[in-house]
């Protein structure tokens, strides 16, 4: 599928996956997003993708905002909707390989009942999720990942609610692929991306990343440096690991690794075998790949 | 115009008797035909019952407002909407299922034991047929052979003979209840 | 604009007995709609069920989605994908459509949204009609935007107008409703489906210019701009946010001025090509009846019982309700005693043609809050009134 003309030798290695003419971005200095960002180039750089068959969807957010810089056909849609946006394109046009890529607010607060349903229809498509405990862009409110006694501006005595342990629900909801790392593991995160790429199905990749500017600052944790930090002493590598276990207390331990990787057909695949069965001859098969 | 009434309980077909006569009209006997139905809890209880407006012009308002065709399949249904019929109306009944009160005015009435003719038929799901029969041949508002026509795609298509069957046993009672009123008269 | 003939795949051409939910489904199909993402709600369900039976032996999609706001957004991903989509829904789910309605604008999405109207507010009567979302269908997402909107007043005008509905989107590039009723849509009437041969079937305004030249947001002759789908290597970015003619967010005053006027524009400079509406005995009336959807078939009751009466009564159907027709309305308000304007709700297009005849001649609502029509007598009534 590579066409090598779309991929000419980089001056700067990701000038042919970013959108140039829009940067500088809008991330604070010390912002994990944009880590997270050159492990996705990375990993297209180096997967054998035609491009122009790959699309990316974002909500609205600090994370929402990565739709806009990468050069592919990308779809800034509104809060909390980019994987119902994202269903839309991938069945309209089924040779697409659709990326939903936003935040946790996004894709697990006003947007997780189209998280757990995309999950059971196991809906082709890569969810990459950038975790900074908050709703970074309204202002640092609490969100469902919010660890508990973490304080925000919702929450300024603390927070008392228990957060979503991400993979676990994915895990729960049928994903084929699942993954957490911190934006501390660049080269882990590229290779779960190249692999969710291939895979076919739902997939999760949750990325935790510093929000300096807010939930740092307000949980006065430091700079990116530090959090980095704690990451680095906090992070279990633990793949394969039980989802029921991963659960992320306020400067916690976090196990991260690859917890889910099976084989499940996909919602398109499940359509055309079932509508087969039923229908014979009379069904007119839709979007198989000769 | 013709406001027609067809009501019976869930389950008795009472839908399909407006829906096989509005198609019957207007795509067979090339006259308009306007067909509602009772929506909401109404149609999940008791009584339940389905209109249609016949006319040779495009029908305007699309209810009926005072039926001069009133079909009744079961007791509650005669009890709720016989009162609604115009004065010189004709009311077709089920003769076992409906216990009717001297016709007011100048109603007439006919009875038709349907229910039973289609057990007989083997199935008491075969009644509205025999009762869509005996109307077609008592209100003489669409023909018998567009009635017919319509029927494909309304009954299942193994059960289409014996449908055609129920209707012309109705059709030929009603018939048969005309002349023997013709001679009373 | 590239007009081509209905794929005849997806037209069961011939004469049916519909109900015009059915029809809906019908419309759609024969204009080319492959995608229909929805959710249940009465009264419109039928029309889901309909597109479920039928899609499989055409090729497409239908999705059951988790709730109306997943279906709209779907529906505008799909577009995007390059597919004809339609959603249905009642008010309860048309309220949830609202955020995303405005996104379609935003983005300049081709799709159709049936809403068949019950009674509200809220849940209010779920399987009785009503007319209550007239206001809303214009104005319901924030901001200042532009859509079309259709009223059929039969199961035929139900499959006419889904086509015509599918049509205007692709010419426009911007969301149609078909502003239906439960009336209408679980009535049943005969529904004559032409050959596919004689349906004519709108393309997309698709771009095939030079790929380093395409701009997604660049207006046309006809102001409306040209469209890519995602996979054609375009590479192009589109977003809710305010953007130039690259599509891209840039957050000033400038250009929110030109990217909100673009919006209107395109529909409000094109509207003598969209407004369509039905004139009966208008020349030498004193009075007009304004009506759409069931309401005109009931209020055409009383207009005949007055012309017996011997009054000079006139009616105009819309039917396109946006748009509105001002330019006419202005010019009758001129003529006219009394415009008469039945409705199922407590005044909502009435306000409309008060404000387009501008106080020359009165506008005399005949309201009901929805649950039955009217009753003929009603208007009737009002039209003796205002022929006075
Ligand atoms: C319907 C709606 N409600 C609220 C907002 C305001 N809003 C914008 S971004 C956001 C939170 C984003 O949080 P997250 O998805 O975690 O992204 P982050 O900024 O943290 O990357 C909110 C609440 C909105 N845009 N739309
Ligand atoms: S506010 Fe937080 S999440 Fe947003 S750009 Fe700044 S550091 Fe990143
Ligand atoms: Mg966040």
């Amino acid at each position: 599928m590579t066409k090598e003309t779309e991929r000419p030798e980089p001056k700067n290695p990701v000038e042919d996956f970013l959108r140039m003419d829009r940067i500088p971005h809008i991330w604070c200095s010390g912002c994990g997003i944009g880590v997270v960002v050159s492990s996705f180039t990375d990993a297209l750089r180096k997967s054998s993708f035609d491009l122009n068959k790959l699309a990316i969807v974002s909500g609205i957010g600090c994370t929402g905002r990565v739709a806009g810089y990468i050069k592919l056909d990308s779809f800034h849609s509104t809060h909390g909707r980019p994987i119902p946006f994202a269903t839309g394109l991938k069945l309209a046009n089924p040779e697409l390989k659709v990326v939903v890529f936003s935040g946790d607010g996004d894709i697990f607060g006003i947007g997780g009942n189209h998280f757990i349903h995309a999950a059971r229809r196991n809906m082709d498509m890569v969810v990459i999720c950038v975790n900074n405990f908050n709703y970074a862009m309204t202002g640092g409110q609490v969100a469902p990942t919010s660890p508990t006694d973490a304080n925000l501006s919702t929450a300024p005595y603390g927070n008392f609610e228990h957060p979503f342990s991400l993979p676990y629900l994915a895990d729960a909801c049928g994903a084929s692929y699942v993954a957490r790392w911190t934006c501390l593991h660049i080269r882990r995160v590229t290779k779960s991306i190249q692999e969710a790429l291939d895979k076919k199905g739902f997939s999760l990749i949750e990325v935790i990343a510093p929000c300096v500017t807010l939930y740092a600052r307000r949980n006065r944790l430091g700079d990116g440096l530090n959090l980095l930090k704690y990451y680095y002493d906090n992070s279990v590598i633990q793949h394969g690991a039980d989802t029921r276990t991963l659960d992320i207390g306020y400067q916690g331990k976090m196990i991260v690794g690859k917890f889910i990787d099976r084989e499940r057909p996909t919602f398109l695949e499940s359509m055309n075998t079932h509508m087969k069965k039923a229908l014979g001859d009379k069904y007119v098969p839709y979007g198989e790949q000769p | 115009m013709t406001e027609i009434q067809f009501s019976g309980f869930g389950g008795q077909g009472i839908i399909r008797c407006g829906l096989i006569t509005g198609k019957a009209a207007s795509l067979y006997d090339n006259k308009y035909a306007t067909m509602t139905q009772s929506f909401g809890p109404e149609a999940r209880g008791s009584a339940c019952s389905s209109q249609v407006v016949v006319s040779q012009d495009r029908v305007l308002y699309p209810y009926i407002t005072k039926p001069e065709l009133l079909v009744s399949i079961s007791q509650d249904a005669y009890d709720k909407y016989e009162p609604e019929l115009r004065e010189d109306g004709i009311l077709l009944i089920d003769t076992d299922l409906v216990k009717a009160r001297p016709a007011r005015g100048k109603i007439k009435m006919y009875g038709i034991p349907s229910t039973r003719l289609a057990e007989e038929l083997g199935n008491r799901i075969f009644t509205n047929l025999v009762m869509l029969g005996f109307f077609t041949a008592i209100s003489k508002v669409v023909t018998p052979e567009a009635m017919k026509k319509a029927l494909p795609g309304l009954v299942p298509q193994r059960f289409l003979d014996i449908n055609i069957r129920a209707f012309d046993q109705g059709y030929q009672y009603g018939l048969e209840t005309l002349s023997k009123d013709q001679k009373k008269s | 604009m590239k007009k081509v003939k209905a794929d005849p795949k997806g037209v069961l051409t011939g004469a049916h007995y519909l109900d015009g939910d059915f029809a809906i489904a019908e419309g759609a199909l024969a204009a080319g709609c492959r995608f229909f993402a929805g959710y249940p709600i009465t009264p419109s369900t039928e029309t889901a069920e309909r597109f479920a039976e039928r899609i499989p032996f055409v090729g497409g999609i239908f999705i059951q989605m988790e709730d109306e706001i997943a279906s709209i957004t779907a529906l505008i991903g799909a577009a995007w994908g390059g597919r004809k989509v339609m959603t249905v829904t009642s008010g309860p789910g048309f309220s949830l459509m609202m955020e995303n309605i405005g996104l379609a604008c935003m983005m300049e999405t081709p799709l159709v949204i049936a809403n068949v109207q019950r009674g509200g507010p809220s849940t209010g009567l779920p399987t009785l009609v009503g007319q209550g979302d007239m206001m809303q269908v214009r104005w319901g997402s924030h901001g200042d935007y532009q859509i079309i909107a259709l009223s059929p007043d039969s199961p035929q005008e139900c499959f006419d107008l889904t086509i015509r509905a599918f049509n205007l989107s692709e010419i426009y590039r911007v969301p149609v409703f078909i502003m239906a009723d439960e009336c209408v849509g679980h009535m049943h009437e005969k529904v004559v489906i032409p050959p596919a041969d004689q349906i004519e079937v709108v393309e997309r305004k698709w771009y095939d210019g030079p790929k380093d030249k395409y701009l997604p947001y660049k207006p046309d002759k006809d102001l409306v701009p040209f469209m890519v789908k995602a996979g054609d290597g375009y590479r192009f970015h589109t977003t809710g946010l305010t953007h130039d003619e690259r599509g891209y967010p840039v957050i000033n005053a400038e250009c929110q001025d030109w990217n909100v006027r673009h919006l209107s524009d395109k529909i409000t400079k094109n509207a003598d090509k969209i407004i369509k509406y039905e004139e009966d005995q208008i020349d030498k009336a004193d009075v007009v009846v304004i009506s759409y959807g069931i309401t005109s078939r009931v209020a055409y009751r009383a207009v005949q019982l007055a012309r017996k009466a011997g009054i000079k009564v006139g009616t105009l159907r819309l039917i396109t309700v946006w748009p509105f027709p001002e330019k006419r309305i202005a010019e009758l308000a001129k003529k006219v005693k009394a415009f008469v304007v039945p409705e199922l709700n407590l005044g909502q297009i009435v306000h409309e043609v008060e404000r387009c005849s501008a106080g020359q001649a009165p506008a005399v609502l005949v309201s009901h809050c929805g649950g039955w029509v009217h009753d003929p007598e009603d208007i009737l009534k009002a039209i003796k009134e205002a022929a006075k």
